[in-house]
C-alpha cells in the first residue's frame, strides 16, 4: 500500500510537476496562453537567492495543442523545455529509449511517447504537425520531425505529452520570452512548506501563484489521505483478528498449564506474580514475533527494491487507479512505529484477560483442573 | 505450643444444583512437633481439611489459625506468603515441575523466597543428600522412580524450614517398601527437627506410624486419639 502511494507520488512529481510550481496568476484556473508569465526575472532572482544547493528548477512552455499526421490527429500537451535543465527536473531526461534526446538548439526536433507513436502509426524521422492557439489568438501550426521516443510509467503520459525545445515553442506561439511555468525539484528531505511559504511572501501575489505538489496533484494527495485512513482501518481489522488470536493462544497456554500455576500458587507464588509471569511471557512472544515480522517485511522490501512488483500485465487497470506499472514496496517509519506499538500494546492488553484469569484461580481449583 | 487451630470450620461444595458439605464444624488443635494422620474413607473430607489448613482453598465459616495467623482475615497474597514461608506440601501425585531437575525443583521455593543462588544451591544439595538422593541432583522427575520423586517432594517441602508439612496421601502411589522408607524418613525429620507433619491417608501403615490419629466421616470429626 505504502509502495503504491510512494510510487504514485514520485511518478506524479517527476512527470512535469516537481515539488513546487510557479505560474502567472490565474493559470491554474485557465491554463491558456494568455496566462503565461511574460517576465519571470523576478521569480528567477528569488529562486537564485532562496534555493539551496541540490535544488533544480526549469522554465517551461506548456499549452494544449493538436498533433496530427497524415492518418491521425490527437489532442496533446505541447511542452517546450530547456533540454539540459529539464533532464535534472523531470523524467524526460532519462525516458528516451529510441532515437535521441533534444539538443539545446533543436528547432525542429520533437519527442513523442511510445504509445502516441504507435497510435499515429509513425516512426522516428517522420514529421508531426502541431497546432495550437498563439498569443495573437490565431491558430499556429508547425511541423516537427520526430527525433526520439520516450517511455514513461503511465501510458497516458506517453499519449499526452510531446516535447520540443522552449525556444521552438516560443517562436511557434509568438510568445517572445514568455513561459507557462517554472518547476522546482528539491533534494530529498528539503522543507517544501517552508520554501513555498517563503516564495509566497517574496513574490508579488497579484502576478504569480505558487503551488506545491499537493495542490498540483490533487488525485494523489486525496489518495494519500484515503490511504492513511485506510491504513488505520486495515490496522483495526488486522489487529482485531490478531487480538482474538492472542487471547485464544494465551488462554490455551494458560489453561494447559493450569496445574503448574496451581502448584506454583500452592508453593507460595502470589497471584500478582502469576499475572506478571503471563504478561512477561506474552511480551517476549510479541517481541519475538515483531522481530521476525519486521525482519521478513524489511527483507521483502529489500528483495523487491531492485525490480519492484511488475504490474505491466495489469497496466490498464493499474493506470486507471493511478498506479505505476512497477510498484516498489516501501515502508514509512511512521507506519512501522505505529504498527509495532499497536501490536505490542494491543497484545499486552488482550493478554491481560488470560493473565488475570490465571491469577484468580485458587490453588485447589487450578490443581484439580483437567 | 499450638501450631494449628481449626475452629468450627465448615466447607460446602456446590456440584451443579447439589450442595455437598465436605466439612462440618471441624474443631482441632495441633501442637508443634506432632506427627498426625487424618484418616477416613473416600469423601470423608481429609483432603479438604488439609487444603483448608494449607490455605489452598477458602472455608465458608469458622476460622483456622496457623502459627498465629488467622486465615479469616488474610488476602490471597497474604495466604501465598504464609504458604511460602510456613507451610510445606507433599502431594499424592508428587507434583514436581517436570522441566526442572531434582535440585531445581527443591530450589524453586527458595527462589520464590528471594534467596541468593549460592544459598539455594547449598541448601538444596544438603536436603537432597538428607533424603537419600545424593548424586541425583540433575535428574529430571521423569528419570526418577516414584519413591525418589516423592523424596524430592519432601525435600522441597522441608527445605525452607516450614512450621508444618501437609502431606496428602503421600504413600498412595508408592509400593509398601518405598512407602515405609518415606515414612521412616519423615518420622526421623519429625523427631530430629521437630517439624510438624499432618497427613491425610487411608493407608494402614501411615496410621501406624502416626502419633495421633484423627478420623473423619462425612465431613465430621468422629475420633481423635493419641498413641502416647
Amino acid at each position: 500500500m505504502r509502495g503504491i502511494a510512494v510510487g504514485m507520488v514520485k511518478n506524479g512529481i517527476i512527470t512535469l510537476t516537481g515539488h513546487i510550481q510557479i505560474h502567472h496568476k490565474g493559470y491554474r484556473i485557465d491554463p491558456s496562453i494568455e496566462n503565461s508569465m511574460t517576465d519571470s526575472r523576478v521569480v528567477e532572482k528569488a529562486l537564485l537567492e532562496k534555493l539551496r544547493p541540490g535544488a533544480n528548477w526549469v522554465r517551461r512552455v506548456r499549452v494544449n495543442a493538436i498533433a496530427n499526421n497524415a492518418r491521425h490527429s490527437n489532442g496533446v500537451t505541447l511542452v517546450g523545455i530547456e533540454p539540459q535543465a529539464e533532464a535534472n527536473v523531470s523524467f524526460i531526461g532519462s525516458a528516451v529509449f529510441k532515437g535521441r534526446y533534444l539538443r539545446p538548439k533543436d528547432e525542429n526536433g520533437i519527442l513523442v511517447g511510445e504509445a502516441l507513436l504507435k497510435k499515429f502509426e509513425t516512426k522516428i524521422g517522420r514529421k508531426l504537425v502541431l497546432m495550437a492557439q498563439n498569443t495573437k489568438q490565431e491558430i499556429a501550426s508547425r511541423a516537427f520531425r520526430i527525433v526520439g521516443v520516450f517511455r514513461s510509467e503511465m501510458e497516458s503520459t506517453e499519449k499526452q505529452f510531446v516535447f520540443v525545445t522552449r525556444s521552438a515553442s516560443q517562436k511557434m506561439l509568438k510568445m517572445g520570452e514568455s513561459i507557462s511555468e517554472i518547476s522546482i525539484l528539491l533534494p530529498e528531505g528539503a522543507d517544501i512548506d517552508d520554501l513555498t511559504k517563503s516564495l509566497k511572501s517574496t513574490l508579488p501575489t497579484d502576478q504569480f501563484e505558487i503551488h506545491d505538489w499537493r495542490d498540483l496533484l490533487p488525485f494523489q494527495t486525496a489518495y494519500l489521505r484515503i490511504l492513511d485512513g485506510f491504513m488505520w482501518f486495515w490496522f483495526l481489522v488486522v489487529f482485531v483478528a490478531m487480538g482474538f488470536g492472542i487471547v485464544n493462544t494465551t488462554l490455551m497456554a494458560v489453561f494447559e498449564r493450569m496445574r503448574e500455576f496451581g502448584l506454583m500458587k500452592a508453593l507460595g507464588m502470589k497471584p500478582w506474580w502469576i499475572l506478571r509471569a503471563v504478561l512477561v511471557e506474552s511480551f517476549v512472544l510479541l517481541v519475538c514475533g515483531m522481530i521476525i515480522g519486521n525482519s521478513l517485511g524489511f527483507l521483502s522490501i529489500y528483495a523487491l527494491s531492485g525490480n519492484g512488483i511488475d504490474l505491466s500485465a495489469l497496466a490498464a487497470g493499474a493506470e486507471y487507479a493511478g498506479m505505476t506499472r512497477i510498484i516498489y514496496p516501501a515502508a514509512a517509519l511512521k507506519d512501522v512505529i505505529v504498527a509495532n506499538l499497536t501490536v505490542l500494546l494491543l497484545g499486552l492488553l488482550v493478554s491481560l484477560y488470560p493473565a488475570i484469569k490465571a491469577s484468580r484461580f485458587t490453588p485447589v481449583q487450578a490443581l484439580t483442573h483437567i | 505450643m499450638k501450631i494449628v487451630e481449626c475452629i468450627e470450620v465448615t466447607k460446602t461444595y456446590q456440584q451443579g444444583q447439589l450442595s455437598v458439605r465436605a466439612l462440618k464444624d471441624i474443631s482441632l488443635e495441633i501442637t508443634r512437633g506432632e506427627f498426625l494422620a487424618v484418616a477416613g474413607p473416600s469423601g470423608s473430607g481429609k483432603t479438604t481439611l488439609l487444603n483448608m489448613i494449607g490455605g489452598l482453598d477458602r472455608f465458608d465459616s469458622g476460622n483456622i489459625i496457623v502459627d498465629g495467623a488467622a486465615y479469616e482475615n488474610l488476602s490471597q497474597s497474604q495466604l501465598a506468603y504464609l504458604r511460602l514461608h510456613k507451610i510445606g506440601f507433599v502431594f499424592q501425585a508428587y507434583n514436581l515441575i517436570p522441566v526442572l531437575s531434582a535440585i531445581e525443583n527443591v530450589e524453586y521455593v527458595m527462589l520464590l523466597q528471594g534467596l541468593p543462588a549460592s544459598t539455594r544451591r547449598f541448601r538444596a544439595r544438603a536436603i537432597l543428600d538428607e533424603v537419600g538422593l545424593a548424586g541425583k541432583y540433575d535428574r529430571r522427575p521423569a528419570a526418577l522412580s516414584g519413591g525418589q520423586q516423592q523424596r524430592v517432594a519432601v525435600a522441597r517441602a522441608i527445605v525452607s524450614d516450614p512450621a508444618i508439612v501437609l502431606a496428602d496421601e503421600p504413600t498412595a502411589n508408592l509400593d509398601s517398601k518405598n512407602g515405609q522408607g518415606l515414612l521412616e524418613m519423615m518420622k526421623q525429620m519429625n523427631t530430629e527437627k521437630q517439624i510438624t507433619f499432618i497427613f491425610s491417608t487411608h493407608d494402614r501403615m501411615v496410621m501406624e506410624y502416626a502419633q495421633r490419629l484423627v478420623k473423619l466421616r462425612d465431613g465430621r470429626l468422629v475420633n481423635d486419639e493419641s498413641k502416647n
